[in-house]
C-alpha cells in the first residue's frame, strides 16, 4: 500500500424520486494508503471477513494495483458496520450505492 | 539474539526487544493520547469518513461510531503502555499491540506526509530522519507482530 490516490470524488446520483425505497446495495471499499502495510491489510480482510488468504490477498493487491476495492457488500446497516470496523483497524474504507 | 517477535509452542508470544526500544513502545501512547486529547488535525487519518461525498451523512456516522473508534483506539494504547516490557503476552495483547501499533503509524506516517519514496530511500540529512527511523522502527515492529500471529 505504498502508491498515494487523490481523495475519492464518486457522486452519488440523485435518485428519481426520494419517495421511492432505494434498495440498491451498498458496498464497503478500501480505498490505497501509503501507510498501511500489505501484510496487514492482508491480515485485516481475513480477520474481519473471514475471507481466506488467498482472497484477502487477491483484494490487497488489487488495492495496491488499483486504487481500490469492494470489500463487501449489503444493507445499508451492515456497510456501516463493516465501514466502522475497517476504520476500527485503521484502513481508509467508504461505503456507497452500487 | 534474534530481535522481533516469537510464537512459542505453548500459544504465548516471546518478545525479543531491547531495554531502549521498549522505554520508546512505553512512552509513545501517551504522546499521541495527548496528540487526540488537543484534536491535531493530522489525526483525520485514525477516523475517517464513511462516505465519500456526503456531510450529512458522514456527521451521523460519526456521532454513532466516533466515541467507540476512539475508546477502542485509546484501550490499545493503554494495553501497549502496560505490556511495553513484557516478556510474554498471550494473543489478545499481542492483539492490542497491534492496533496500537497502527494507530501510531497513522499519526506518525500523516504528520511526516510518508509516500512511496518514503520507504524507497532513507536520507539521513533530512531534518525529519529521527521521525522518519522511528516510522520505520514501528513498521519494521507491526511487521513482526503480523509474522508471529501467523496470518
Amino acid at each position: 500500500m505504498t502508491q498515494v490516490v487523490e481523495a475519492p470524488t464518486e457522486r452519488r446520483e440523485p435518485s428519481f424520486d426520494e419517495d421511492v425505497v432505494d434498495d440498491r446495495p451498498w458496498v464497503v471499499i478500501v480505498w490505497n494508503d501509503p501507510i498501511n502495510l500489505m501484510s496487514y491489510v492482508t491480515l485485516v480482510l481475513q480477520r474481519l471477513f473471514g475471507y481466506p488468504k488467498a482472497t484477502a490477498t487477491r483484494l490487497m493487491l488489487q488495492v495496491h494495483n488499483e486504487g481500490k476495492a469492494v470489500v463487501s457488500s449489503g444493507t445499508r446497516e451492515k456497510a456501516e458496520l463493516d465501514v466502522s470496523r475497517l476504520h476500527a483497524h485503521g484502513l481508509w474504507a467508504t461505503m456507497q450505492q452500487d | 539474539m534474534r530481535r522481533g517477535i516469537e510464537r512459542r509452542p505453548d500459544g504465548r508470544f516471546r518478545v525479543h526487544l531491547p531495554v531502549e526500544e521498549r522505554e520508546v513502545l512505553a512512552a509513545l501512547p501517551a504522546q499521541l493520547r495527548a496528540a487526540l486529547d488537543d484534536g491535531e488535525p493530522s489525526l483525520y487519518r485514525l477516523f475517517p469518513p464513511a462516505h465519500a461525498d456526503d456531510p450529512e451523512a458522514n456527521a451521523e456516522y460519526a456521532e454513532l461510531v466516533g466515541q467507540g473508534l476512539l475508546e477502542g483506539k485509546l484501550r490499545a494504547l493503554a494495553e501497549l503502555e502496560r505490556t511495553a516490557s513484557a516478556e510474554t503476552l498471550v494473543e489478545d495483547e499481542l492483539g492490542a499491540w497491534l492496533s496500537a501499533l497502527e494507530s501510531l503509524r497513522l499519526a506518525l506516517g500523516t504528520q511526516l506526509d510518508v509516500t512511496e519514496e518514503t520507504y524507497a530511500a532513507f536520507d539521513p540529512s533530512n531534518p525529519e530522519a529521527p521521525r522518519i527511523a522511528l516510522y520505520h522502527w514501528l513498521s519494521w515492529l507491526q511487521e513482526e507482530v503480523i509474522q508471529a500471529l501467523g496470518y
